[in-house]
């Protein structure tokens, strides 16, 4: 069971959330070729351990929460801002 | 041994003490024509299919665990062909027809049941939605039966079909749907490539894949190197970890899907049967336990196992269509990591590297699959070209924007 810390709402639980993807993907270059806006709509990273995730708080206060999530151990290791820098654990 | 009522007999009187095991447990050898990377169902019926179909018998099978410890045996063991798209319904009907011929194929008993598999509908606009479906499967050759409510009370009696918010109005019922017992799957066609000189490799993971200019040339294992042109992976779940060693990038995500069974009583449904205004289906097992599932957990995962919020739901959805659940207890719950594509369909492809061959992408759906999963990915892997039955399924759909979204959601797999 995951709890998340919103930064608006502080500790809560889970149900409260919708999750909405990998946060690492960059929208692509509008000039870009059609490469890059493949890869920035399909290709994941999908990676076994951290993880940069938006969550909605779409039962709370309705923000997009940028969390840091192990894919392996589900443990949260920090949220944050959407422009927040997330660091994984040393 | 050939398997029959008269080896049972002779066994049965000698106290069952003279089975030979189903397949050897070989060295690995120092190279290979075809490794397989993945020892389930798909895997499997690839290397049984490579050998009895292409004549490719020098073909290695890895498993980092046990034969039938991944998703072959975390599934619900459900089979059925009820699609709406061309490329879907044909793939999933040859699949059908292989299952109908297994047991007689593999000389091994699978249990297939074909109980009937029931799609319940909850409104007027579902109901077209199913009717155009069956329409489209019974131009397919496939069988479909659009049923009102009396036919669904004579099939599924103890139904609530009277529920306030969602009264079951009718359903689709495809017969020639059902159940197979999952595991055996995997024992008979481990045995089957077995006996045709397929090694099938336990306790072995790989942990890299050899290039030379560009060109596949062996892969690293935790029991060593192995050379081989050709390496092909079948490993749903981790199809991305694997594809990475290869330096691919995937439109896939791995998440967790979990499934219950109940303690076992009498008879109680003998079809398999889905809840259409919630994510929910159900079958009986042989032993009497109800085997249900339903939605993903939603969020990234490798962790085979699930968490509450997903379990209430299939819950719910349960008791509203079949509140005779409510009184009986749950005895186990499990996960399993499917690979989720970016369009909800399966991926059998060869890909940019020249001798790495891809199957994965399975969704919900990978079980039922299997024959012809392990169909087509052979001929891929032989003929370094598609199927024609998979030729949908090829990777370069991304890119060439001919996705095969059977439900429509478009690139979000955490609510396909």
């Amino acid at each position: 069971m995951h709890r998340i810390d919103c930064p608006w709402c502080g500790l809560r639980d889970e149900a409260e959330f919708q999750y909405q993807g990998d946060a690492s993907v960059a929208p692509p270059p509008l000039e870009g070729d059609i490469d890059e806006a493949m890869a920035a709509v399909y290709l994941r990273e999908n990676p076994r351990g951290w993880h940069q995730e938006w969550w909605h708080h779409v039962a709370g206060c309705r923000q997009y929460v940028r969390v840091l999530r192990h894919t392996g151990s589900h443990e949260v290791a920090a949220t944050g801002w959407p422009d927040s820098r997330l660091e994984p654990p040393a | 041994m050939r398997y029959s009522v008269w080896q049972l007999v002779k066994q049965g009187l000698r106290g069952h003490t003279g089975w030979p095991r189903m397949w050897r447990d070989p060295q690995p050898k120092s190279s290979y024509d075809v490794v397989i990377v993945g020892g389930g169902g798909h895997g499997l019926a690839t290397a049984y299919y490579l050998a009895r179909e292409h004549g490719i018998r020098n073909v290695a099978v890895l498993e980092k665990g046990w034969i039938g410890g991944g998703n072959v045996g975390r599934n619900t063991t459900i089979i059925r062909s009820n699609y709406l798209l061309g490329a879907n319904l044909h793939f999933y009907e040859y699949a059908m027809k292989l299952w109908e011929g297994l047991e007689r194929e593999l000389n091994f008993n699978t249990m297939v049941s074909q109980r009937g598999v029931l799609n319940l509908f909850h409104s007027d606009a579902q109901r077209d939605a199913y009717a155009r479906r069956g329409n489209a499967m019974r131009l397919a050759g496939v069988d479909a039966e659009l049923l009102d409510v009396d036919g669904v009370r004579a099939l599924v009696p103890m139904l609530d079909l009277d529920n306030a918010r969602f009264p079951v109005l009718g359903g689709l019922l495809q017969p020639r749907g059902g159940t197979v017992r999952h595991d055996a799957v995997a024992w008979g066609y481990a045995r089957a490539a077995d006996a045709l000189g397929v090694d099938i490799i336990q306790n072995c993971e790989v942990t890299g894949i050899r290039r030379d200019q560009g060109r596949v040339t062996g892969v690293d294992t935790t029991r060593g190197f192995m050379a081989t042109p050709r390496v092909a992976a079948a490993v749903a779940g981790h199809t991305s970890r694997v594809a990475d060693m290869a330096g691919l990038r995937l439109p896939v995500e791995s998440h967790v899907l979990q499934a219950f069974v109940t303690e076992g009583v009498k008879p109680l449904l003998d079809t398999v049967m889905t809840f259409g205004a919630g994510h929910f289906y159900v079958s009986q097992s042989d032993k009497g336990g109800l085997v249900f599932g339903g939605d993903l957990d939603g969020y990234n995962s490798y962790a085979q196992r699930g968490n509450l919020p997903a379990m209430e739901d299939v819950m719910a959805g349960g008791m509203a269509v079949l509140p005779v659940m409510g009184r009986l207890r749950v005895l186990r719950q499990w996960g399993g990591v499917v690979d989720m594509t970016m369009d909800g369909s399966p991926i059998i492809t060869c890909t940019d590297v020249p001798g790495f061959y891809l199957n994965g992408g399975w969704c919900y759906g990978g079980f039922k699959a299997t024959p012809a999963s392990g169909w087509c990915f052979a001929h891929t892997i032989a003929r370094d070209e598609p199927h024609p039955l998979s030729a949908a399924f090829t990777i370069d759909r991304f890119h060439e924007g001919r996705l095969l979204d059977e439900k429509g959601v478009g690139p979000n797999p955490w609510i396909q």
